[in-house]
């Protein structure tokens, strides 16, 4: 095949297939957790105990004082840069799925979009930030999402073109001996086979959606978003409330996260062999 | 560089191998499984034995065990007196896979030379001695090439080189032709053997080919399986010299008879013989 | 060659599809209502529902051939330099801080995969933090690790801003390289191991002549990532804590100004892709040095 070369991009589920030997698998679950301890731990030792840290460096239970205290403005903030980042995935995901079937199926749009993928990939995207806020207007919410959507869309891209391309010849071979339609070939064949790929593909643009609604925020649009509050209160010295807030874009990164991980799993458990 | 039957008896007067009681089991999910037991085998200095068997009777790993890429978990094995351990770190072995295993970046000469660089040859030594292994497996013009620019029994023959490159008293081969089309095999069974009796090396050689086995050894060693154990052991007497006629002897008909009546534990039928 | 062919052409596509997004951008400006499309919108009520088309006026869409004519007009009036130097001077600063985050991730992102690669119990206890920490926006942070760096600075020890912005572009740069680190480390094949084995070759040696250069396949794309994401890392930090005289700090000044001059925030947009293509197509020559080392790549 002359398929142009697409760039790689990391890909790490929770899942590693090396098999483990001489340590107990009780190992794999307690290592994470006392590791996460021990930073905790650390981290108020710094803070609490010796007092050695900067200012900006708040203790960890100070920071849940401020989660607790302003949970109600947090969430506002929060729901806002979910949507956006739920917008730009979902818009992504739509848009990189067209593609990437015309791509499979239509070599010229292929050769056309390789390149512009690939350029894609390595360009800061949140750079378009302020010229999309010029072109939807300044209190719109679309240019972090349109932003959430160009990351997204990558991924995917790549992901389910590479799975549009996976059957194997045998079970081609054997839908064509049957006399299969195209159609038919397509729903029994090509969409299980590359539905898994999909599915990685959208875990790995899940938290580029978010990184990528939250960072654009810092480029202007409407004041409010978790970014926004993020930067006036790091700028206005209210450290607590800033991790405060960083922990509602923790939030939000760590659940996009693991309900596509959780889909994923569902669509792989029986991957076609 | 072949060292002579004198220096090699003054030197090393314990067996290549010996091997009294090994076993070997594995942890495996839901118990352990007895991969190995009860082996008993001496193979002398400059003596070439085959291990033939089915799959799972224990010959790969009997050959690994005696390499100490795995221990042992009963009995005592013993390399030229030593422990297997001792033996690798004192590089008395060269090992050829059934995959060449090249490292891909590496030309021809550079795989050759990769043990002699680990163990800190000289560049000047190391090149002359590079240029003599390439000429011993006939891949003199193709030392710049890369692995991916050879053929399979070119690549084959260049992990031969390399498993030699430190004149191991013994050489262990775990089915190294296995993956070669029958012409190319016979072929490189005739350097083998050539460059054993050259050498002088002990060759422990495993192999699923009945002719294969009779062809290059002076004993064949016949294993089976659950559990992985020595059943027989066939003499072939057919001395040093391998002339491209013994393929097609009575004598060397007669051993790959035996050999595969042992393997099948029973006489078998032989409808062109009567 | 067939290589080089199927190179021209992937450029000849390549430009093929950018003349095509031109063309749409010009299409569109021509043919789009200049208030763009909304949707939703309550009768007589300005700002209401969704626009889902963009305006087409000329202060919202620029032509292409305006966009390109300001990048030979003077930045800010004046005698100030011409558009372009200026982005040219303030790319350069930003791949520069994006250069030294590069570092700073990749050598802190080795050091990580060659740790849980060689320790399964490291790489049982860090990996997820390592995952965890890129699927969350910690990007969030940048506003906050100025604040750090500036108290620190003042506290005494020197800590230029720009120590910030690389700083949190490396945070963006390690993953890749540990990731990329821990799978080429672990990449070789068993009987590669087994023959290092045989060789009684250590850790070391090991580690040099098999597992690095077996690594490479795995590590070329992850540093090309890298330096992708250094620059992203560079251009946000610059935004989200003011820094100025790189591309970011720029583009926002500019974008300020777009409703009175609307093609020039263009310039430092095109600038900051021209980084991002600049700083991967970089690592793309350091994969065409260590060709041999991805020999493997075809055969495999």
């Amino acid at each position: 095949m002359s398929a142009p070369s697409l760039p790689a991009l990391p890909d790490v589920s929770l899942r590693t297939s090396r098999a483990a030997r001489g340590l107990p698998s009780w190992l794999r679950f307690v290592a994470p957790v006392v590791v996460g301890a021990v930073i905790v731990l650390a981290w108020i030792l710094v803070v609490d105990v010796l007092k050695i840290a900067p200012r900006m460096l708040p203790s960890p239970i100070a920071i849940g004082a401020e989660l607790v205290l302003r949970a109600g403005i947090i969430w506002d903030d929060t729901v806002i840069t979910a949507t956006n980042s739920l917008v730009g995935l979902l818009a992504g995901t739509i848009v990189a799925i067209v593609l990437a079937g015309l791509a499979a199926a239509w070599r010229p749009v292929d050769g056309m979009l390789a390149p512009l993928v690939a350029a894609i990939a390595v360009v800061p995207i949140v750079a378009l930030t302020p010229i999309l806020n010029t072109m939807f207007g300044a209190s719109s919410q679309f240019g972090r999402q349109a932003v959430a959507a160009i990351a997204a869309f990558i991924p995917v891209f790549l992901n389910v073109l590479r799975g549009l391309r996976q059957t194997r010849p045998v079970h081609r071979d054997l839908l064509r001996a049957s006399g299969a339609t195209g159609f038919q070939t397509f729903r029994v064949l090509t969409l299980p086979s590359a539905l898994p790929y999909l599915l990685t593909g959208l875990r790995i643009a899940s938290s580029l959606a978010v990184i990528s609604a939250l960072v654009a925020e810092y480029f202007g649009g409407p004041s409010d978003g978790i970014g926004t509050a993020i930067a006036t209160y790091a700028k206005s010295g209210r450290a607590a409330l800033a991790w405060a807030y960083v922990a509602g874009g923790i939030a939000i990164g760590l659940v996009f996260f693991l309900v596509t991980s959780l889909l994923e799993r569902l669509a792989t458990r029986r991957t076609p062999v | 560089m072949t060292p002579t039957d004198e220096t090699r008896g003054a030197t090393a007067p314990a067996p290549a191998v010996r091997a009294r009681g090994v076993g070997k089991t594995f942890a495996a999910t839901g118990g352990e499984v007895l991969a190995l037991t009860g082996v008993d085998l001496e193979v002398a200095a400059g003596e070439f034995v085959s291990l033939i068997g089915p799959s799972g009777c224990g010959k790969s790993t009997l050959l690994r065990l005696v390499a100490d890429l795995d221990q042992a978990s009963a009995g005592e094995l013993e390399v030229f007196g030593k422990t297997p351990q001792k033996a690798r770190v004192d590089q008395d072995y060269g090992i050829a896979f059934q995959q060449a295993g090249l490292l891909p970046w590496r030309t021809v000469a550079g795989n050759i030379s990769l043990p002699l660089e680990l163990h800190r040859m000289g560049r000047a030594e190391r090149d002359e001695r590079v240029a003599q292994l390439a000429g011993l497996v006939g891949l003199s013009e193709f030392v710049d090439r890369y692995p991916d620019q050879l053929s399979g029994g070119m690549q084959q023959r260049v992990a031969i080189a390399r498993a030699l490159a430190e004149n191991p008293r013994l050489l262990l081969m775990d089915e190294p032709f296995g993956a070669l089309d029958e012409m190319t095999r016979e072929y490189l069974q005739s350097e083998l053997a050539r460059i054993a009796s050259e050498t002088g090396a002990a060759v422990v050689f495993v192999t699923h080919s009945i002719p294969e086995a009779v062809y290059l050894s002076d004993r064949v060693v016949v294993m089976s399986p659950r559990p992985g154990r020595i059943t027989d052991v066939i003499e072939t007497g057919f001395g040093e010299e391998r002339p491209e006629g013994l393929r097609e002897s009575e004598a060397y008909f007669a051993k790959v008879t035996a050999v595969r009546e042992a393997l099948h534990g029973s006489p078998v039928e032989r409808a062109n013989e009567r | 060659m067939r290589s080089r062919s199927r190179r021209t052409s992937t450029v000849v596509w390549g430009v093929i599809g950018v003349l095509a997004v031109a063309g749409l951008w010009e299409l569109y400006k021509f043919l789009g209502p200049a208030e763009g499309v909304v949707v939703g919108a309550t009768e007589g009520q300005t700002g209401s529902g969704v626009m889902i088309l963009p305006r087409t006026h000329d202060r919202a869409m620029p032509h292409l051939w305006d966009m390109f004519a300001r990048l030979f007009q003077s930045t800010s009036g004046g005698d100030s330099p011409i558009l372009l130097v200026s982005v040219v001077q303030a790319a350069l600063l930003t791949l520069g801080f994006a250069a030294v985050g590069w570092l700073i991730g990749v050598a802190v992102g080795a050091v990580l995969g060659l740790l849980m690669q060689r320790w399964r119990l490291v790489e049982w206890g860090v990996l997820p933090w390592v995952v965890v920490s890129q699927t969350v926006p910690l990007i969030a942070f940048a506003p906050v690790v100025n604040a750090i760096g500036n108290q620190i600075d003042r506290s005494g020890t020197p800590w230029p801003q720009w120590f910030s912005v690389a700083l949190i572009a490396s945070y963006l740069a390690f993953f890749p390289v540990a990731v990329g680190a821990l799978r080429g480390l672990g990449a070789p094949d068993r009987i590669h191991l087994d023959l290092m084995r045989s060789y009684a070759a250590g850790y070391w040696p090991t580690l040099l002549r098999l597992r690095l250069p077996a690594a490479v396949p795995y590590l070329l794309p992850a540093l090309r990532l890298a330096a992708a994401n250094a620059v992203v890392g560079a251009v946000v930090a610059e935004v989200s804590i003011g820094m100025r005289g790189g591309i970011g700090r720029m583009l926002i000044q500019l974008a300020g100004q777009g409703s009175s001059d609307p093609a020039a925030p263009w310039g430092p947009t095109f600038g900051s892709i021209a980084l991002g293509l600049v700083a991967a197509g970089s690592v793309a020559i350091l994969g065409l040095v260590l060709s041999n080392y991805r020999r493997g790549e075809a055969t495999a």
